[in-house]
């Protein structure tokens, strides 16, 4: 089910304003990619490229070629609801639905598709899609409360259930983890080192620790002077872009001398 | 960190004393007790002169009671104590000063709108009742303003919040400014105005004398309409940008977001905006005047024949008969469409609760 992904030459705009410039990597299967660097260097930017999520910013648009498999995702037929359903995504900010409870957050997935289901296959799902999550317990005599009730990181897993719920091939986490305490940190560190077995992974962390404990590659990106675009500095096995790093910048962010 | 703690204690300006934080307060039922006082002494000393007014009265308890206390908190509590107390005297007298004509005026509409308001009120016509018997009501008008306002919202509703889902989720650069130029100029079009333009319509479409109640309620909805677009949009740009990103990263296309998303979550505002602009146009008389006609008497539920009278015409007329059983007869009417928008607004905060987001 997890599939690869090839970026090679991808530039990302707002406007008129390059943001991050030729980006070349590749994304493994069933492994998790961090990508680590300061704020505004375009971590989030090219995050949000790779499902074309980037595009719904009035005026952002990127070039450049984003091969899922074989499938290049900005090629001119592709529709980019459907990559949107193959590349799920987690933000930021924990964000489920006000107006649902709980179990409808989890199907929203399908609901929101008119997607046909039986009530059976929906407990299904929402069941496995909880227990993905390690949700399900703290919460299955309670699925018709709304999600909104529920604790910021119980909330985060809510959202990572819901965004599983739909099978994508990928998963794309913006700083999952950034708003909540060490205990929720570690339950969807937990999450994520038992999903790479099914999804591929691509988390954006300003936390080294977590990079370090999570991936097993990580992308070093940066800004080459204030106000240029951000570029991807160095990408490498975890172990050795946190032992051994190649280039200079990323040794100095990564012992703390800038960043 | 250790270097920090390891440094000796850095003494501060006052060293050696303990700053004092505590302060003066006025006991907690102070301004409570001093506001029963000023007005009792006031009251007395108004009676004395035999002078005593209930406009003077208040004033001067209101003028009395802010001096005392503000006098006696900077004496007790200091200076910022003080102006905080001196700016809640402010706001609560601005408050009651807002409420006055508010209150004033339900008093009035019910003090006199209920000499005539009965059952027997409410569910008859004037068909057949001259207009100086002590008989008739309003059922008929409250059969028209039912009507007519029902179709208007019919009209306006999806136009207006269909706009407002264009302007806020679809619309760019300069068609965008261009709909919101004439939103604007529609709002501020006189309702006599949207009246004469429904008439001229007519008779382009009709020829001359074929005023009905849809006549009425396609002016009232030229006033809705900018009305509803503008309290959507506000309410459709609350809707977050989160919320809208959760819902395409599910993979679901912009129009479903829409519908399932975005609305919903905003239907508590939307539904409370769309009650805001039934109570501005429930009330409208002029449109009316000129559209569905002033002189129906007997009851009409048919919005394409013929005229319909509604509520505010037959004030209106009644008014100006000008005999004692037409006061009586407009006051109750009065009361009758006062009733009518105070129900619409609880069904409103009902409706607005139902849909509104639940945490618990």
């Amino acid at each position: 089910m997890a599939k690869r992904i090839d970026v090679s030459g991808l530039h990302v705009y707002y406007g008129d304003f390059l943001a991050v410039e030729d980006v070349s990597m590749t994304i493994e299967p069933r492994s998790v990619t961090a990508f680590i660097g300061s704020s505004g260097c375009g971590k989030s930017t090219f995050l949000r490229t790779l499902n074309r999520m980037h595009e719904v910013t009035p005026g952002a648009r990127a070039e450049g070629k984003v091969l899922l498999d074989d499938m290049d995702i900005y090629g001119p037929d592709v529709d980019p609801v459907l990559v949107r359903s193959e590349i799920g995504m987690v933000f930021q900010k924990a964000n489920p639905f006000p107006t649902m409870s709980i179990y409808d957050n989890v199907i929203a997935g399908a609901r929101l598709n008119n997607k046909r289901m039986t009530k059976s296959e929906a407990d299904d799902l929402v069941e496995e899609s909880l227990r993905g999550a390690n949700l399900w317990k703290e919460v299955k005599d309670r699925l018709d409360k709304p999600g909104a009730g529920l604790s910021g990181g119980q909330q985060q897993r809510l959202c990572i259930a819901r965004a599983t719920a739909v099978k994508p091939s990928v998963l794309l986490m913006d700083e999952p983890c950034s708003a909540l305490d060490p205990i929720s940190t570690l339950a969807i560190e937990d999450l994520i080192h038992n999903m790479k077995e099914d999804y591929t992974i691509v988390i954006v962390t300003h936390n080294m620790q977590q990079a370090a404990r999570v991936s097993d590659r990580t992308a070093f990106f940066n800004l080459s002077a204030p106000g240029k675009p951000g570029k991807l500095i160095e990408m490498g096995e975890t172990n050795q872009i946190f032992t051994r790093p190649e280039k200079k910048d990323t040794e100095n962010y990564i012992t703390g001398r800038f960043g | 960190m250790s270097t920090t703690t390891a440094q000796p204690p850095v003494p501060g300006p006052e060293s050696g004393t303990k700053p004092d934080l505590r302060a003066g307060t006025l006991p907690r039922h102070f301004p409570l007790g001093l506001l029963v006082g000023c007005g009792v002494v006031v009251a007395g000393v108004l009676a004395a002169f035999s002078s005593f007014g209930l406009i003077t009265w208040a004033l001067l308890t209101a003028v009395a009671y802010s001096v005392i206390i503000v006098t006696a908190s900077n004496r007790v509590e200091g200076g910022r104590k003080a102006k905080d107390r001196m700016v809640t005297a402010i706001v609560y007298g601005c408050f009651l000063l807002a409420m006055a004509p508010l209150v004033s005026l339900l008093y009035t509409v019910a003090g006199y709108g209920l000499d005539r308001f009965s059952p027997y009120f409410l569910t008859v016509s004037m068909n057949g009742v001259l207009p100086s018997m002590d008989a008739g009501g309003v059922y008929h008008a409250i059969v028209g303003t039912l009507a007519i306002t029902g179709m208007a919202t019919l009209l306006s509703v999806p136009i207006g919040v269909l706009t407002a889902v264009y302007l806020v989720e679809y619309a760019q650069g300069r068609i965008k400014k261009v709909i919101t130029f004439f939103v604007d100029v529609m709002t501020g079009i006189p309702s006599i105005v949207a009246g004469l333009f429904v008439v001229a319509l007519w008779m382009m479409l009709f020829g001359p004398g074929h005023t009905n109640g849809a006549a009425g309620a396609l002016s009232l909805t030229v006033l809705m309409i900018p009305v509803v677009v503008r309290s959507s949009e506000e309410m459709l740009r609350l809707v977050s940008r989160d919320l809208r990103e959760a819902s395409y990263a599910l993979g679901v296309p912009k129009w479903r977001t829409i519908t399932k998303v975005v609305l919903p979550t905003s239907a508590a505002g939307l539904t409370t905006g769309i009650m805001l602009a039934i109570a501005r146009v429930i009330g409208e008389t002029a449109p009316l005047v000129l559209t569905a006609g002033s002189s129906a008497v007997s009851i009409n539920w048919n919005l394409f024949d013929g005229q319909m009278m509604n509520l505010p015409v037959f004030i209106y007329s009644q008014f100006r008969m000008g005999g004692a059983v037409n006061y009586e007869r407009a006051w109750a009417a009065a009361l009758t469409l006062v009733l009518i928008v105070m129900l619409l607004f609880i069904l409103a905060r009902v409706i607005g609760r139902l849909f509104s987001p639940k945490t618990r």
